[in-house]
C-alpha cells in the first residue's frame, strides 16, 4: 500500500512537527511496516517566474524558439530579469510559469546549468508537468494561475513535490490499512490526533430506484449498493490532484471514470465498478454461476465459471465476477455518458476462492478477499457520485439502491486483566479499555468486572479475546513488553537419535568427509544416470504436483544424486579428489493416502492422529559418502592414493566401530555401483546399504574420476543398532604368541569365509586373527589364492606353553582345511 | 714374560718405575685428551688401557717386585691406571654427547615441508548451526523435537489455525505431494512439529525444532526452494510475552553476543496472537550508522536492526486443535531462519554456496561453530 503524505494529512490533523520518519516510527510500531519512502526526484532552485518579454527567433532548421526575459524575483541572487530559449509555445509576455534555475536538478539525475544555445546564454528552464515528473501528456509549459504567487516563490508546495508517499508492508490480517481511510486511521491513533472519517456522509434515503438489483446469495453478498449518474463527459480529463493521488498509489491513470472509482477505492477501501448503464440490460442480480457459463473479463480473458462462483448478471448473463474484475460487455468507455455505480460487501472467502481459482490478482480482489468494512458500500457509492458530478459534468440520478444489511460483529468476552496477563506489561484495566475504544470498539463494563466488547465494523480481523489482546498491547507498545526467561524448563538433554547422529558427523569428519547439503529433487533421468533398472523399486517415488523443475518432479529415494554431482562441481573447479557426505530423509511412497483433513475445533483422537501419520511417506534417514579421485595426497614424503572401493568399505567399518555395531559384508551386484566391486552391508542378516567402487559408467555420467567409490546406509537401521552402553572391555596382560599361517583357498572362497574358519577352529585362546598378505601367481595354480593372516594366541591366566599353541594352531588351519577346502602352504 | 719365580730382571724392572708409570700415565691422558671422536677413543684405549698397554704390563711386572716394593708400585700403577680409566670415561661421555648432539643437528628437518597427506574432513555450517542453536535452548532446559519434511496437510496447516480459505496459506506457495488430493505437503515450516509436539506430550512443554522445509521459491541469491527453520514453543501456566521476549533476547545474546538485543514489532501469524516481528540490534554496527549517510552498515543497510524472524503468544485456536487447554495453559511460539541466520552471522553474500557443496567453503568452518 502506498499512500501520499499529504492525503494522510487531509484525513487526519496531525502535529506539524510530525515529519514523515516520525510518522512511519510511530505507524510501524503499531503494525503498518515501512517499506519505503518515496519522494519527487527533484532539488531546487525551483520558483515562479513572471514572462516579461517572449521573442520569436525562426531557425535554420525551421524550429522557432522563444527567446524570453524571466522575472525570477531574488531567487537568482540578482533580482534581473532571468534569459532563457524556450522551445514551447502555449505560454506568452505576463503568464507565471515554473522555472528551474542553474544548479537545479530534474528527475533522472538532469542537471540544469547555464549554456550557450542558439546564440543566446539560456540560464535556467522553463518546466513543462513531464520535466518535472508530474505526468506524461502535458506537452505544454506549466502556466500557473494568476494567483499563484510572486515571481521567485519555491514552488514545491504549490506543485506538490514536496509530497512523500510512503509505502506499507499491509499483513494480510490488516485489509483496513489498504485504504488511506485506515491509514489515517492508525496514525491518528499514534498520535492521538482528530481523524476525519470520508465514510461519513450523509447519504439519501434508500428506495431502492437508483437500478433494480436482486441478491440471490445474501450469504455470498450480504450487502449492494447502486447509484446512476447521467450525462458524464468522458471526454473530460482526470483532475491533476487525482490523476497524481492514483498513480503515487502505484495504480495507472485511465479515464476520469475508471479513475474516480480507483480514487474512491483508495481513499475509503472499497472497491467499486462502475458499469456503462446504457449497455446494463434489465435488473442486476447477484448469484452463483451456472455451470457452462464464461464470462470474458476486462482483461479480455474468456473464463469458464464454476458453479463456486459468484457473478453479476443482467438479462443477457454474468456480466462480472463479483468482487474480483468486471465484465467486457458492460465496460465504461470514451463514450459512456450513464454510469452505474456499483459498491458491494462480498463474502471474503468466496473472492479468495474465486481468485485463486481463475489466478486473478486485482486490486479489488486483494480487498475484498481480506475483509472490507460492509457499512462502506452506501457512503462510497455516493462519493463516487458526488466526484463525478464535481469532475465529469454528470447528474446524479436520483435513487438509491441498497440490498442487506451488514453482518453483525461479535460480542467478545473480555477480562480486562488479560492483556496484562499475556503481554508481561502492567497494563490497567483503564488502559484497557482506553485502547479498544481508541480502536473503535464499543465497550460495556458488565457487573462482574468483565467487559463486552464489540469490535469496529473495520476491522473483520478481530474476533477473539487473544485478537483484542494485540489492540491493547500494540497501542501500549511491544517496546514495553519486559525481558524475562520462563523458569520452569526441565528437559531431558538430546535424545539418543540427536546425539549418534552428531557422534556420526564428528566421526566422518574426522575420517576427512565434507558434509553437503543439497536437494532432495530427482527424476527418471536422474536414476538413468545411476544406471538403475526400469523396474528398480528407488525408482517409485513421492511425486511432486507443482515441482519446480519438470525434470525432477519427484522427492528422491537416494541421497547418491546430489552427492555426486557435488562431487563432479568439485572436480569441474579443480579440486583433484573430494570425500564428501550427507545426511537426510528419503522418501517411499505410502499405501495408505489419502491423509485425512480434520477439524479443529478439538483434538483429533489417538486412533485418528495414528491413520494420519500412516498416510505419509516413509522417510527414512539415510547417509551417503562418495569418494572421488585423491583420498590421500601425493607429496615430497612418495605417493598419494586415489579413492578406490576399500575407502567406501573402511568407511563404513569405522562409522561402525564408533557406534559398537557388528556389520557383516558380501559381494553385491547393484547399481550405481560396480558389479564386481560391491558391497552389501548387513546387521544380522538384514541389509543396511551398499558401499564399494561405482560403476564406470556412472562415474562418467556424474564427471567424476575412474573409480570413484560410494556408500549409502540407511542411518536409522545403523543406529537402531547402536550400542548404548558399552560394557568395559576385558583382556590378558600375559605375554602373546605369534604365529602366521599360509593358506591356499579356491579363488573364490572369500577372506571372510577362511576367517571365520580359523576363529572357530582356534577356539578360545584365539586373540585376534587378521589378514595380511594375499598372493595369486603360477606357485600357487590358476584359479587359487594364498591368503596370509597372523593368528594372535594368549590365555587370561598364564603363559601359553609351546604345545598349547601349535595345538591351536594346528586346530585352526585344520578347520580350514575341512571347511574351505585350504591347503597350508609351507 | 715375566713371571714370579723368574730371576729379578733390572730391565723389566723398570717398567714400574716412577718415571715410566708417570710417563705411560702421561702418554695415556694426553692420547685419551686427543681422540677425536668415539673410533679414535676405542682405538686409544686398546693402546692405553688395554692388555698389551705399558700400564697393564706395568701392572704385571709388580708380581716380580721384591716383597717390599710390591706396595709402593702396586699404588703407583694402580693410581696410573685409575686416572686413565677415569679420562677414558669421562671422555667416552663427552663424545657420546657430542655425537648425539651432531646426529640430532644431522637430523634436522624443514619444518616448513607440506604436511597436508591426509584428507580434511567438515560438518555443514547448517548442521553446527543448528546443532549450536540447540545448545543453547538444552542449556535452558528445553528439548529438541523433530518431525518428517513430507507432512500432512492437516497439520501444517489447519491445526495451525491455516484453514483452506486462509489468505496466509497462499502466501506459502507450498510443494503439493502428487495426487494433489491426497492431502500431503513438502512442510513450509517447522510449524507441524509444534503441532506434533502439542499433540503428543502434555505441558509443560519447551521444545525448538530446527529443521528443513520448502517453499516453491525460484532459486537465487536469497532464495531456495529448501531452507532451514528454527522454531520454538513454550506452553506453560502464566506463559506471556515477557518470556517470549526473554527468551528471544538470551537466545540473541548467546548467539551474536553481549549486548545483541531484539525488538519486537506488531504483526500478523495465523499461529500466533499477539504476533510480532522479531528484529535484532545490528551486532556489527549496532546502531552506531543509523542515519550516517557517509558510512552505511552493509549488515543492517544503516537501520540498526536486522530482521530476525516472527513470534507471538500461541493462537488458542491452534491449543484447541491440539488439545491443549487453553483456559489453563498459555504459550509462545517463535521461528527464524537458520540459513539467514548464518547468512548474516557470517557475512555470506549468496545463499547458494550453502548447497552447492564446494569443500572450500564448508571446510572453512570446521566441524563446529
Ligand atoms: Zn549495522
Amino acid at each position: 500500500m502506498k499512500a501520499p503524505v499529504s492525503w494522510i494529512r487531509e484525513l487526519v490533523d496531525l502535529p506539524a512537527d510530525v515529519t514523515t520518519e516520525v510518522l512511519t516510527d510511530r505507524l510501524t510500531a503499531l503494525g503498518l511496516k515501512l517499506e519505503a519512502i518515496h519522494s519527487a526526484d527533484i532539488t531546487g532552485p525551483l520558483v515562479i517566474g513572471r514572462v516579461l518579454t517572449q521573442d520569436k527567433e525562426p531557425q535554420k532548421n525551421g524550429k522557432v524558439i522563444n527567446w524570453c526575459t524571466v522575472d525570477v524575483g531574488d531567487a537568482n541572487g540578482t533580482g534581473e530579469p532571468q534569459g532563457i530559449v524556450c522551445g514551447a509555445h502555449n505560454f506568452g509576455p505576463g503568464d507565471l510559469v515554473v522555472v528551474v534555475l542553474p544548479g537545479g536538478v530534474l528527475p533522472g539525475g538532469f542537471e540544469i546549468s547555464a549554456r550557450k544555445t542558439y546564440g543566446h546564454l539560456s540560464a535556467g528552464m522553463i518546466c513543462s508537468a513531464r520535466e518535472l515528473g508530474l505526468g506524461d501528456d502535458h506537452d505544454g509549459i506549466i502556466v500557473l494561475p494568476p494567483d499563484a504567487g510572486e515571481p521567485g516563490d519555491d514552488v514545491f508546495e504549490l506543485l506538490g513535490l514536496d509530497d512523500e508517499v510512503i509505502e506499507f508492508e499491509i499483513n494480510p490480517d490488516r485489509a483496513y490499512a489498504l485504504s488511506l481511510r485506515g491509514v489515517a486511521r492508525e496514525a491518528a491513533l499514534g498520535f492521538g490526533a482528530p481523524f476525519t472519517d470520508p465514510a461519513e456522509r450523509s447519504l439519501p434515503e434508500v428506495d431502492g430506484r437508483a437500478w433494480q438489483v436482486e441478491v440471490e446469495d445474501p450469504a455470498g453478498c450480504p450487502v449492494f449498493a447502486a447509484r446512476l449518474v447521467s450525462g458524464f463527459d468522458p471526454t473530460r480529463p482526470t483532475p491533476d490532484f487525482m490523476k497524481r493521488r492514483v498513480e503515487q498509489a502505484g495504480m495507472r491513470s485511465i479515464s476520469l471514470a475508471v479513475d474516480i472509482t480507483n480514487y474512491v477505492m483508495l481513499e475509503l477501501g472499497q472497491p467499486i465498478h462502475g458499469y456503462d448503464a446504457d449497455k446494463v440490460a434489465g435488473a442486476l442480480r447477484v448469484r452463483r454461476a451456472r455451470e457452462g457459463e464464461k464470462l470474458t473479463t476486462l482483461d479480455d480473458a474468456v473464463r469458464d465459471l464454476s458453479t463456486e462462483d459468484l457473478v453479476i448478471a443482467d438479462d443477457s448473463g454474468p456480466i462480472g465476477l463479483a468482487g474480483v474484475m468486471g465484465g467486457a460487455t458492460t465496460e465504461m468507455s470514451d463514450t459512456t455518458t450513464r454510469v452505474l455505480v456499483e459498491a458491494a460487501h462480498w463474502d471474503a472467502v468466496s473472492m479468495f476462492r474465486t481468485g485463486k481459482r481463475h489466478k486473478l490478482t486485482s486490486e479489488a480482489g486483494k480487498r475484498n478477499e481480506r475483509g472490507v468494512d460492509p457499512l462502506l458500500p452506501g457512503a462510497a457509492a455516493d462519493r463516487v457520485v458526488e466526484l463525478m458530478v464535481e469532475h465529469g459534468g454528470a447528474t446524479a440520478e436520483p435513487g438509491f439502491t441498497l440490498v442487506g444489511t451488514a453482518p453483525e460483529r461479535p460480542t467478545i468476552s473480555f477480562e480486562p486483566d488479560l492483556p496484562a496477563r499475556l503481554s508481561g506489561i502492567d497494563i490497567s484495566a483503564v488502559t484497557t479499555v482506553e485502547s479498544l475504544r481508541a480502536i473503535g470498539a464499543a465497550v460495556t463494563e458488565s457487573g462482574d468486572g468483565s467487559l463486552e466488547v464489540v469490535p469496529p465494523t473495520w476491522r473483520p480481523d478481530v474476533n477473539d479475546p487473544y485478537d483484542l489482546v494485540e489492540e491493547v498491547v500494540r497501542i501500549v507498545g511491544y517496546d514495553q513488553v519486559p525481558s524475562v526467561l520462563p523458569r520452569r524448563a526441565t528437559g531431558r538433554g538430546l535424545t539418543r537419535a540427536q546425539r549418534l547422529r552428531r557422534r556420526i558427523g564428528r566421526t566422518l569428519a574426522g575420517a576427512g568427509c565434507v558434509e553437503v547439503v543439497s536437494f532432495p529433487f530427482v527424476g527418471e533421468a536422474t536414476f538413468d544416470r545411476l544406471g538403475l533398472p526400469a523396474d528398480d523399486p528407488l525408482r517409485s517415488t513421492v511425486g511432486l504436483a507443482n515441482p519446480l523443475s519438470s525434470e525432477e518432479p519427484s522427492y528422491t529415494t537416494t541421497l547418491l544424486p546430489g552427492l555426486l554431482e557435488a562431487a563432479g562441481r568439485n572436480v569441474s573447479r579443480g579440486a583433484p579428489g573430494v570425500s564428501l557426505f550427507e545426511t537426510g530423509t528419503v522418501a517411499f511412497p505410502s499405501e495408505n493416502g489419502p491423509a485425512p483433513i480434520y477439524g479443529v475445533h478439538t483434538r483429533p483422537s489417538d486412533a485418528e492422529l495414528e491413520k494420519l501419520l500412516e498416510a505419509l511417506p516413509v522417510q527414512p534417514l539415510h547417509l551417503a559418502v562418495v569418494l572421488a579421485g585423491e583420498r590421500s595426497r601425493a607429496g615430497w614424503w612418495g605417493e598419494g592414493a586415489d579413492a578406490g572401493w576399500t575407502d567406501a568399505l573402511a568407511v563404513v567399518r569405522r562409522l561402525a566401530d564408533e557406534l559398537g555395531v557388528r556389520i557383516q559384508v558380501a559381494n553385491a551386484a547393484r547399481m550405481p555401483w560396480h558389479p564386481g566391486r560391491c558391497a552389501v552391508v548387513s546387521i544380522d542378516e538384514v541389509v543396511i546399504g551398499h558401499a564399494g567402487e561405482l560403476h564406470p559408467s556412472v562415474c562418467k555420467a556424474f564427471g567424476l574420476p575412474a573409480r570413484s567409490a560410494a556408500v549409502e546406509v540407511d542411518l536409522d537401521a545403523l543406529m537402531a543398532a547402536a550400542v548404548d552402553v558399552t560394557p568395559g572391555p576385558v583382556f590378558s596382560t600375559m605375554p602373546v604368541a605369534k604365529e602366521d599361517v599360509a593358506l591356499v583357498v579356491d579363488a573364490s572362497v572369500t577372506v571372510a569365509e577362511v576367517e571365520a574358519a580359523l576363529r572357530e577352529g582356534a577356539g578360545e585362546l584365539l586373540e585376534s586373527v587378521r589378514l595380511f598378505d594375499v598372493y595369486t601367481g603360477e606357485q600357487i595354480g590358476e584359479g587359487r589364492k594364498s591368503l596370509a593372516f597372523a593368528l594372535r594366541f594368549r590365555a587370561p591366566d598364564r603363559t601359553l606353553t609351546d604345545a598349547e599353541i601349535s595345538a591351536a594352531r594346528d586346530a585352526a588351519v585344520a578347520a580350514a582345511v575341512e571347511r574351505v577346502g585350504a591347503v597350508q602352504r609351507t | 714374560m715375566s713371571g714370579p719365580n723368574t730371576d729379578y730382571d733390572p730391565v723389566e724392572v723398570a717398567a714400574v718405575s716412577p718415571a715410566e708409570v708417570e710417563a705411560a700415565r702421561d702418554a695415556a691422558l694426553a692420547a685419551i685428551a686427543a681422540a677425536a671422536d668415539l673410533e679414535q677413543l676405542k682405538a686409544v684405549r686398546s693402546e692405553h688401557a688395554g692388555d698389551r698397554s705399558p700400564l697393564a704390563l706395568a701392572n704385571r711386572e709388580i708380581g716380580a717386585l721384591p716383597p717390599q716394593a710390591r706396595k709402593e708400585a702396586g699404588q703407583r700403577v694402580g693410581q696410573a691406571r685409575g686416572a686413565v680409566n677415569k679420562a677414558l670415561a669421562a671422555r667416552q661421555v663427552e663424545l657420546e654427547a657430542e655425537n648425539e648432539a651432531r646426529i640430532l643437528v644431522e637430523e634436522a628437518v624443514d619444518v616448513t615441508l607440506p604436511t597436508d597427506r591426509d584428507p580434511v574432513g567438515a560438518r555443514h555450517p547448517l548442521t553446527t548451526g543448528s546443532e549450536l542453536i540447540a545448545d543453547i535452548f538444552v542449556a535452558m532446559g528445553w528439548e529438541v523435537a523433530e518431525g518428517p519434511v513430507i507432512e500432512a496437510e492437516w497439520l501444517n496447516f489447519d491445526a495451525l489455525n491455516l484453514g483452506p480459505d486462509h489468505p496466509a496459506r497462499t502466501m506459502q506457495d507450498t510443494f503439493w505431494t502428487e495426487p494433489a488430493d491426497n492431502h500431503v505437503v513438502l512442510r513450509t515450516h517447522t510449524s507441524p512439529v509444534q503441532a506434533r509436539t502439542m499433540l503428543t506430550r502434555t505441558p509443560p512443554i519447551y521444545v525448538v525444532c530446527p529443521g528443513r522445509v520448502f517453499r516453491t521459491d525460484e532459486y537465487d541469491a536469497t532464495h531456495s526452494p529448501m531452507f532451514h527453520q528454527v522454531e520454538g514453543l513454550a506452553i506453560d501456566e502464566g506463559i506471556s510475552m515477557a518470556h517470549l521476549k526473554g527468551t528471544l533476547d538470551h537466545f540473541a545474546t548467546q548467539m551474536f553476543g553481549e549486548g545483541i538485543t531484539t525488538r519486537f514489532r506488531p504483526s500478523y501469524f495465523p499461529f500466533t496472537e499477539p504476533s510480532a516481528e522479531v528484529d535484532l540490534v545490528c551486532f556489527v554496527c549496532r546502531g552506531s550508522q543509523v542515519n550516517d549517510e557517509g558510512e552505511t552498515c552493509r549488515t543492517c543497510r544503516g537501520e540498526g536492526w536486522i530482521e530476525w524472524g516472527g513470534c507471538g503468544i500461541v493462537n488458542p485456536r491452534v491449543l484447541q486443535a491440539c488439545g491443549v487447554d487453553s483456559s489453563r495453559y498459555s504459550g509462545f511460539a517463535f521461528g527464524m531462519g537458520i540459513d539467514r541466520t548464518l547468512m548474516f552471522r557470517h557475512g555470506l553474500e549468496d545463499l547458494r554456496t550453502l548447497f552447492e557443496g564446494d569443500v572450500r567453503f564448508t571446510t572453512a568452518f570446521g566441524s563446529e561453530l
